[in-house]
């Protein structure tokens, strides 16, 4: 999987769950402020993203850091790099 | 003491019909049942019942995303209803936050079909992975009155009964009992619930699921009927806008109709046999309640959801409090059992009916019970100027409701 794949993937992903917009799925929004995602739905967002990825992330300590849509792109892609 | 008089100011139905008290009114005069076979009951050993009436499909997405998450579709319903009350009624926006209006919204349990989800990973999986944040708020028993609080941003008094069939006629007496008391404005009250194969269920383990009928649903259920053989399970959301009539007054409210009295009580003979001495003693307790003798109601709208035993009792408990002579009818035969939602979904329709000044007759009563033949059937659509009415409700667990409703006269 491409960089870019795994890009669309996890937007595509949030998009279909959360009822979001892809126009407004850009790597500086923040899930909060930008994309309307509470506590809640970030549990949530866990969850179907491991469900997209086959892969267990909630344990994960950088997922608690995590402010911008970019933070998840870049968090998934380097965990897909380490499982290789 | 002194106490308030309490109107109802607006009314909102999802129904098995569909959405809306019109849709409800029409298709009860029209003499419709909305019960239908339901093929995927056959998933299920041991059912033996086909029979249920179902809301039609409704896309909940009008509610918006962050209040739609945490609810089953009984959420949604009540949550509808209680926006065509609150459309009807247009109570002003600071109603809404200064802390005196309220909800009180009740069903029967929180979701059955989020907490079959929720065990079957579990009892799978023996885990919580994969469960997500909002299946709590779905399976919460309050989840309806949480709900619609959350989505319509009031925040009085919030309450949830769980009686099953007398859940939303306690929701609409506590209601009343709250504002004639001073403590609230305003109170939507209701019940709602949702279909499983559960209830059915229930019933049919018990032996008061009507089974007879899987091949012709329209003629069961069939309250106070010789060929009666049980209770067919609906769902929907019944809910009232109950307001100080003072109020109501105040801000030029529409008035529909005024909560005259009410009373609910304990029947400790059995956990599951109807009674008819406590039905008796409930309905003298409501009358009493009101101040208003026997001889004054004009009609009675039944709980009586076909079953013998619930049926014969209740005919026994008005004839002895009414006499023969008031007009009496049931709605099951039409909406089924709407469970939590049936107290307020038949008020809703006993209420329109005295404005109407016409009575729905029950259906399916072709062959009257000799048993249930000591009180006053409505037998086709009648002409009839309703002053004061009693609606019943009567549930499994010994739990007994009735509310006198008396015709508000405009100054």
């Amino acid at each position: 999987m491409t960089d870019r794949e795994i890009i669309a993937l996890i937007d595509t992903t949030l998009v279909n769950e959360f009822e979001l917009n892809i126009d407004d799925m850009a790597a500086e929004a923040s899930l909060k402020d930008d994309l309307g995602l509470d506590s809640l739905d970030r549990v949530d967002m866990v969850i179907v993203l491991e469900k997209a990825f086959g892969f267990k992330m909630g344990e994960e300590e950088a997922i608690k850091a995590i402010r911008k849509l970019g933070d998840i792109h870049a968090f998934v892609i380097n965990k897909k790099q380490q499982m290789q | 003491m002194q106490t308030r008089r309490v109107v109802i100011s607006g009314m909102g139905s999802i129904s098995p019909f569909g959405r809306g008290v019109e849709t409800l009114i029409e298709s009860l005069f029209d003499m419709k049942s909305a019960v239908v076979n339901v093929p995927a009951l056959n998933d299920f050993g041991g059912l033996r019942t086909r029979v249920a009436a179902l809301v039609p499909e409704i896309d909940p997405r009008e509610i918006p995303r962050k209040h739609r998450r945490s609810m089953s579709p009984m959420s949604v319903f009540a949550t509808l209803a209680c926006q065509e009350a609150l459309g009807q009624s247009s109570p002003p926006a600071e109603y809404f936050t200064n802390g005196r209006m309220g909800i009180i919204i009740g069903s029967t349990v929180g979701s059955p079909t989020v907490t079959e989800e929720f065990f079957r990973g579990y009892l799978t999986n023996h885990s919580t992975e994969g469960m997500r944040a909002t299946t709590f708020f779905q399976i919460m028993n309050h989840s309806c009155a949480s709900n619609v609080a959350q989505t319509l941003g009031i925040n009085g008094r919030i309450l949830a009964p769980s009686s099953a069939c007398s859940t939303s006629c306690q929701a609409i007496g506590y209601g009343f009992e709250m504002i004639a008391f001073g403590k609230q404005d305003v109170m939507l009250c209701g019940g709602a619930d949702e279909f499983h194969p559960l209830s059915p269920a229930i019933f049919d383990i018990m032996s008061a699921a009507s089974v007879a009928y899987n091949d012709a649903p329209h003629r069961t259920p069939r309250p106070f009927d010789s060929n009666r053989d049980g209770v067919v399970c609906s769902e929907g959301s019944g809910i009232v806008v109950l307001e100080s009539l003072d109020s109501a007054k105040r801000r030029g409210a529409p008035i529909l109709a005024e909560i005259a009295g009410y009373a609910t009580r304990s029947d400790t003979s059995n956990i599951a046999d109807p009674n008819s001495d406590s039905m008796d003693a409930c309905i003298r307790q409501a009358l009493e309640d009101a101040g208003i003798s026997a001889d004054r109601i004009d009609y009675v709208n039944a709980h009586a959801t076909g079953t013998i035993q619930g049926d014969t009792a209740e005919a026994a408990a008005l004839n002895r409090v009414f006499g023969g002579n008031v007009p009496v009818s049931s709605l099951k035969g039409h909406l089924g059992h709407t469970m939590a939602a049936c107290g307020a979904l038949e008020t809703i329709a006993s209420i329109a009916m005295m404005n109407k000044g016409a009575i729905v007759p029950t259906l399916n009563l072709e062959t009257i019970d000799p048993l249930c033949a000591n009180i006053r059937h409505v037998r086709e659509v009648e002409r009839l100027s309703v002053g004061i009415l009693v609606k019943n409700n009567f549930a499994l667990g010994g739990v007994n409701s009735s509310i006198v409703i008396r015709r508000y006269e405009h100054d």
